[in-house]
């Protein structure tokens, strides 16, 4: 398994290579997503430092379930304006979260472009939001959970929700 | 039922934010680690997050306060909420209106969240027993009862330049008696475990039942400000003068006022904080106040991470499912 995503990876930061130019900043999305954008970063050989984003204050839920236990607040190292950002998360399911961290970004400036990457791709979007760069695209039901656990190991967890 | 339980919902949630005695140390502690998160959104180019967006929080003053209001009116602003200043000092009230009026004049304006500040002690407690099931109510201040926002904030800034409380001591010095501060201050610092809790003052303005809230008691500045990590000062309130508590601001000064001097007793790394508004040359110096050692204007800023972290607790508390625990997160 470990193997099997270490090989995704190492395809996702051949194909970004290949996407970007221009000195492009990274930023992962809290908790799986810094996970994957620290291997990423670090295959890519990225100047820049990391940035990591929360988007428990963004979210379109708080009126159905309030503030999120413990919030590792957002840490964007770096102005925004004007950059090429790499965005990268751990799954790309509903959508909603790359909504969310699409407004908190542009909440610190107006980047140049935005390119999303995520690990896994998997079915179910509810927002009409696409991923750049995919790891693995897979089909699930509706009832399915696809989940990363780390951040060392990376592992994958597939479950039906109880 | 006890008037502490009224700031819970079923789950041991905080529905309404009124007094720190009888909350635990754990929700404390989530208080401080929310307010953390809420920091950094005061450094950002925006610096207003969604969170409450669509939520109407009404802040009813029915005594005046510059510094407490504005803090939450920036907080409720910075989490995207609506909010309206109302001095009822000079409003409805003043024309007959009672207050039970005034309160379902403002739900019938769909108010989720009312900040309260007032002159008499219970008031926030007799709002929050009246308002709708879907309304929040925050004590900014009631009478010389509490003030839980203030001791929040400190604590806040206790453990930004301390880490651990464990292992402190910490003293408040000046009119005990009359504050609402110090009483929210000694309940929230005993509940997160400090070492040691001193009040210094005269013995005028020190209660007499004090020490049943197991602080030491000191009538002697230097004395008590030995090896102390902390020092609270708080501002005299000069309408105390004419009810002939103290002799004078300057015999004050010279007994209790905080000089660099005075400073010296208590532990080289030191903080000294103040609630505000201050009064230079009479609970303390322009030196100290101005100093190294003072992290007083800190303490405004985080006041408004710490109310930010309040409100969004209380009104995302009102969302009717459970708590989750984990992973209510859906990509």
């Amino acid at each position: 398994m470990t193997q099997e995503i270490n090989q995704w990876l190492v395809n996702m930061a051949g194909d970004l290579q290949d996407m970007i130019r221009n000195d492009p900043l990274m930023i992962g999305i809290h908790t799986g997503g810094v996970w994957v954008a620290e291997r990423l970063h670090k295959l890519m050989n990225l100047n820049s430092p990391l940035g990591q984003l929360n988007i428990a204050f963004y979210r379109d839920d708080f009126s159905r379930i309030g503030v999120h236990p413990r919030v590792q607040p957002s840490n964007l190292p770096f102005e925004v304006e004007d950059r090429h950002i790499i965005l990268v998360d751990d799954v790309l399911h509903t959508g909603r979260t790359i909504r969310a961290a699409l407004n908190e970004i542009f909440d610190y400036g107006r980047p140049a472009t935005v390119t999303l990457a995520v690990l896994i791709e998997r079915s179910g979007r509810e927002l009409p939001i696409r991923a750049d760069v995919v790891g693995k695209s897979m089909t699930l039901n509706a009832n399915e959970h696809v989940k990363l656990s780390g951040p060392e190991p990376l592992a994958l967890v597939i479950k039906a929700a109880e | 039922m006890n008037h502490h339980d009224i700031q819970l919902d079923k789950y041991g949630r905080l529905k309404h934010f009124l007094t720190i005695d009888g909350l635990d140390r754990s929700l404390l502690l989530d208080i401080l680690n929310h307010a953390e998160s809420f920091a950094g959104v005061g450094e950002r180019a925006v610096k207003k997050v969604p969170l409450l967006r669509g939520k109407t929080i009404a802040n009813l003053f029915f005594e005046p306060s510059t510094r407490t209001r504005t803090t939450f009116e920036l907080a409720a602003k910075r989490l995207s909420a609506d909010i309206i200043n109302l001095n009822i000092a000079s409003s409805a009230t003043r024309k007959g209106e009672s207050l039970l009026d005034t309160l379902r004049t403002l739900e019938a304006m769909h108010c989720d969240m009312f900040v309260v500040r007032h002159a008499n002690s219970g008031a926030a407690h007799f709002i929050a027993s009246q308002v709708a099931p879907h309304v929040s109510v925050i004590n900014a201040g009631d009478g010389s009862h509490s003030h839980p926002t203030q001791a929040m904030l400190d604590m806040f800034t206790i453990r930004m330049h301390k880490k651990d409380f464990s292992s402190l001591r910490v003293a408040i010095v000046g009119d005990i008696l009359h504050s609402r501060v110090a009483r929210s201050e000694i309940h929230a610092l005993s509940t997160l475990g400090v070492s040691e809790v001193r009040v210094i003052g005269p013995r005028t303005l020190i209660p007499k039942d004090i020490h049943t809230l197991g602080v030491h008691v000191f009538y002697d500045l230097i004395a008590g400000l030995e090896d102390v990590d902390v020092i609270v000062t708080l501002r005299l309130q000069r309408e105390r003068m004419r009810s002939a508590l103290l002799p004078s601001e300057q015999e004050y000064f010279n007994l209790y006022g905080l000089t660099e001097t005075k400073l010296a007793a208590a532990k080289p790394d030191v903080i000294v904080m103040h609630p505000g508004p201050i009064n230079r040359g009479v609970e303390i110096d322009s030196h100290v106040a101005d100093g190294k050692r003072s992290v007083i204007l800190q303490q405004v800023s985080h006041g408004i991470a710490v109310r930010m972290a309040i409100m969004a607790m209380t009104l995302g508390n009102l969302a009717e499912s459970k708590p989750k625990e984990s992973d209510a997160h859906s990509n």
